[in-house]
């Protein structure tokens, strides 16, 4: 294996010193060549031969490679996507990548040294603010990695502030969510009681049953079939048994409906992906979670908070540290280091550029085609809308072979939604289809004549 | 400067979406009351242009790669290439639903396979899960992978980890959350593990230890082969935090030194960007034996064909919801495919080279913890400079601002005094590596000469010292109301 001094000067790399400049290094160092520096590695452990990768690619055939690979996926206008469910297709407004992709704001890292940070945290402090006003509720941390860890982080708060190890758990919250909840407090000897779903709908009195010792309650609004849920009855319902009331909330949705704060939830929790952020085949995304003031000290990840400076001028700062686990190690009841920054800047550039009419110009506009889209779907011979409470964009519909009836609707060119029945056994023949303001009434008319058409 | 919410005025805004069409149904008739919320949410209202210079300004009051020399350790602040975000943004990755059938997402179900090939390359391992949103939940994911196997075995007691006292806090809290408990280990006078120490805690107790190699000091751990097989001998495993993976990277491969299960951090050792702070992505590698434990689901192929396989009967689920930061995975993938074997390895042989290469520069001024030829990053203590001046690293760090450098990490790792811990990585010239030298040089004679000028740093950004305390006694965190 050649010493990086005789081949150095290879373009495959970023690296900008030359072999002339390694060689005066080494020379301070006082070394003969770089493979002197590796001297601590016992030489039975290195590697003596070249890592079995792929040969380098210049940047030009890099590039073609990739459009290879990209061109070998399928995408879809936004106005054919009938497919939501946890990942929402909405209009990005120019200015969120234009803004979110400065440098800048790419290459900094968490706002170790606060004076030098000073942008990445007053952006943090208004995603903060605004995920307060969505949610109604006091406090607001950094991010999270995504909704279903943010859920799973407001059971961790829940289970802290009760001291109790059961959780109930609604079962029309979001299948994958409640599988990273069990995957992750298994080992802990938690006790998961699921409450099935009934009609699209959480059954609270069943709930209400199920509530005793429960450290949580946990619901999801609009739930992941689409039913808009009864927050205020779970959240008295948590208030009785002593346990804590958790909602899983969609932003969006939040510009229009009663906020979990409003119904009286202790902790909101959510995914902010339909605020700015790709659907980038599921990630990064961005969780976000929101709480009554009591809980602030339970609250996992960064917080930023408003001080002065040794002049009196207005500052931010990562604030409240002794909860996290740099500080507490295993005390610690979250691991999480970062959050998902650069995902919170394109919600927080997103959120602000619409204000508050935009947002609700948006929800109103899912509301508005959903339920067009319902309503027309209602009237084609085979598909039956088994739900009658009130939704916000996603509804079922059963139809016949769900498999055949979306294959048949992709040949037509739509992603044509969730098929049920690998998340619920008893939604066999069961569709769950979603709206956003990206489909026009013109593509809900395509949509329905394409649907109607495989069925025949 | 302002916030926006002190920018907003009632009207202004700029129009996304169309008005409601002629006979559009309102809201109310479409939804209950009771579901309606009585106030909209405090937003605030302003113009695309305010929006635009707001966050311009925010950018300019931002230190990063792009801007300044980084040399934060133990997060490898490299170059973040162009090419990778032109990649990533394609339509054809970012527009991508989770649950499109296999058929419609053939080109990034084979990026993210032959990525966990590669991954399972440079680490010598035989599988990859690259569902962990980032390394500490790559830890987590280790971690109960490990546990899910012994309890297979029936050996429930073993719930002990062994975690050197020099490690990241998140190895103790994952220790935690795995229903484990951590049992510290000894730092011995070279900075390696201390055997006498280890040969103590273990027992039949002992579900893994938790190593960082090369160390959070910097240094490869020379009794690795000794320490994997005292801990395997105990009926125990190995997982290694990959945090300092780019220092080895192409030089050795922990599954050839005894490493069982890791992760990596691909925003650090292959520069998906750190986006000040996140997203990150942790995927974790590991040996054969605990590939179905793993995450799902999978991806498998078969012929030419990718497929997502959920039928892992022993898996430990899921750990974030669909796939993985997919969006990191494309740049990983761009990046090992930009660098191939040999670029990789320069990678490892030029960050080594830089960091030894500072560390002799300012030796002379300053105490190194252990004093040894470093590998990517070394650690200084700083208490000389506080016994003699009463400067702490806090001070030398923030003086450091006035040079226009982001400062090192400082107080970690916690065994050593007054730490600061540097990493320049590969991407930096010569001439910058000089020009931090000389600053740190300098510091350290301002130290002695005009202590107050350190110790009042920075002064030169738009805000002073910032008072920590208050912002945790009189906790603040968010902007008052609009309006």
């Amino acid at each position: 294996m050649g010493s990086l001094s005789e081949n150095l000067k290879t373009p495959m790399d970023y690296i900008q010193n030359t072999s002339a400049d390694a060689a005066e290094m080494l020379k301070v160092i006082g070394a003969s060549s770089v493979d002197d520096l590796f001297a601590s590695i016992p030489p039975a452990l290195r590697l003596s031969r070249p890592l079995d990768l792929p040969p380098a690619l210049p940047e030009q055939e890099l590039l073609a490679h990739l459009q290879q690979l990209a061109a070998r996926n399928s995408t879809f206008d936004a106005g054919r996507c009938f497919l939501g469910a946890g990942a929402y297709t909405h209009y990005i407004p120019a200015v969120v990548d234009a803004l979110a992709s400065r440098g800048e704001f790419l290459s900094a890292y968490t706002p170790y040294q606060a004076e030098a940070s000073q942008g990445t945290l007053q952006h943090i402090f208004e995603f903060q603010t605004m995920v307060c006003e969505l949610t109604g509720l006091d406090v607001a941390n950094a991010s999270h990695y995504d909704g279903a860890t943010a859920l799973q982080e407001a059971v961790a708060m829940s289970l802290d502030h009760t001291g109790r190890k059961k959780v109930v758990l609604s079962g029309a919250v979001n299948p994958q969510y409640r599988m990273v909840v069990r995957s992750l407090f298994r080992p802990l000897d938690v006790q998961i009681v699921e409450v099935a779903q009934v009609r699209g709908a959480t059954p609270v009195q069943t709930l209400k049953d199920a509530a005793e010792g429960a450290a949580c309650l946990v619901v999801q609004n609009p739930n992941f079939l689409g039913g808009i849920e009864d927050l205020a009855a779970v959240a008295e319902a948590a208030r009785a048994a002593g346990a804590v009331s958790v909602a899983s909330v969609n932003p969006v949705a939040l510009a229009v409906l009663r906020s979990p704060g409003e119904c009286g939830c202790d902790i909101a929790v959510g995914e902010a992906q339909p605020l700015g952020i790709e659907l980038g085949f599921g990630g990064p995304w961005c969780g976000f979670i929101a709480a009554r003031k009591e809980f602030i000290r339970e609250m996992p990840g960064r917080i930023v908070g408003e001080t002065v400076d040794a002049e009196g001028k207005r500052g931010f700062v990562l604030t409240l540290q002794t909860r996290e686990q740099h500080i507490r190690r295993e005390k610690a009841s979250s691991n999480i280091c970062t959050n998902q920054a650069l995902m919170a800047l394109r919600a927080t550039i997103t959120l602000e550029a619409l204000g508050p009419g935009g947002l609700r110009r948006m929800a109103e506009l899912c509301v508005q085609r959903a339920h067009e889209l319902a309503e027309k779907l209602a009237r084609v011979p085979g598909v039956k809308l088994p739900n009658t409470g009130p939704f916000f964009h996603e509804f079922v519909a059963e139809v016949p072979h769900p498999p055949q009836t979306l294959a048949r609707l992709l040949e037509r060119g739509f992603l044509g939604g969730l098929a049920l029945l690998p998340y619920f056994r008893d939604l066999r023949d069961h569709l769950l289809l979603c709206c956003t303001e990206r489909n026009t009434s013109a593509d809900v008319d395509a949509f329905v004549a394409a649907l109607a058409e495989s069925l025949k | 400067m302002k916030t926006i919410f002190e920018k907003s005025h009632p009207g202004r805004g700029t129009a996304y979406f169309p008005p409601p069409a002629p006979g559009e149904k309102p809201l109310s008739a479409l939804l209950p009351a009771g579901a309606l919320r009585a106030k909209p949410p405090g937003l605030p209202e302003v113009g695309e242009l305010e929006i635009v210079r707001h966050f311009t300004e925010l950018s300019h009051r931002t230190f990063s790669i792009d801007g300044n020399f980084y040399p934060l350790g133990s997060c490898t602040m490299k170059y973040n290439p162009r090419i990778n975000e032109k990649v990533a943004a394609l339509p054809g990755f970012a527009r991508l639903h989770p649950f499109q059938p296999a058929e419609t997402i053939q080109g990034v179900l084979s990026v993210m396979w032959h990525l966990e090939r590669m991954l399972a390359e440079v680490a010598g391992m035989d599988a990859v899960s690259l569902q962990p949103a980032a390394g500490a939940q790559g830890e987590l994911t280790g971690i109960l992978v490990i546990r899910a196997h012994h309890l297979e075995q029936k050996q429930a007691q073993r719930t002990e980890i062994l975690i050197p006292d020099s490690a990241h806090g998140t190895n103790p809290a994952t220790a935690t959350l795995s229903g484990c408990k951590t049992v510290s280990l000894k730092t011995n006078k070279r900075g390696g593990v201390d055997l006498d120490d280890l040969k103590a805690k273990l027992s039949e107790r002992t579900a893994a230890m938790m190593i960082t190699n090369p160390s959070t000091l910097g240094l490869f751990e020379e009794e690795i082969r000794q320490i994997a097989e005292l801990v395997h001998g105990a009926g125990g495993f190995m997982y290694m935090d990959g945090a300092n993976m780019n220092a080895i990277q192409g030089k050795a491969r922990p599954g050839d030194f005894g490493i069982d299960v890791m992760h990596f951090n691909l925003h650090k050792t292959f520069s998906t960007p750190h986006g000040g702070g996140g997203p990150g992505s942790g995927p974790v590698a590991c040996k054969k034996l605990f590939e179905p434990y793993l995450p799902v689901p999978r991806i498998v192929r078969e012929g030419e064909k990718f497929l997502f396989d959920g039928q892992q009967p022993k898996t430990i689920g899921k750990v974030k919801s669909f796939w993985g930061n997919v969006g990191m995975h494309v740049r990983a993938y761009t990046y090992l495919r930009f660098h191939g074997p040999e670029g990789v390895r320069r990678n490892a042989e030029v960050a080594v080279l830089n960091a030894n290469y500072l560390l002799s520069r300012v030796r002379k001024a300053y105490r190194v913890a252990y004093d040894r030829p470093c590998m990517h990053e070394f650690v200084l203590d700083g208490s000389p400079f506080l016994k003699k001046h009463g400067v702490r690293t806090l001070d030398i760090a923030k003086r450091l601002l006035d040079f226009n450098f982001h400062p090192p990490t400082i107080y970690f790792p916690l065994i050593v005094h007054e730490a600061l811990m540097i990493e320049p990585t590969e991407s930096e010239t010569k001439e910058t590596l000089d020009a931090f030298a000389d600053a740190l040089l300098k510091i350290a004679e301002e130290a002695k000469t005009d202590p107050e000028k350190v110790k009042t740093a920075p002064h030169t950004l738009p805000v002073k010292r910032l008072n920590e305390v208050k912002a945790a006694k009189e906790p603040i965190v968010r902007c008052s109301p609009c309006g």
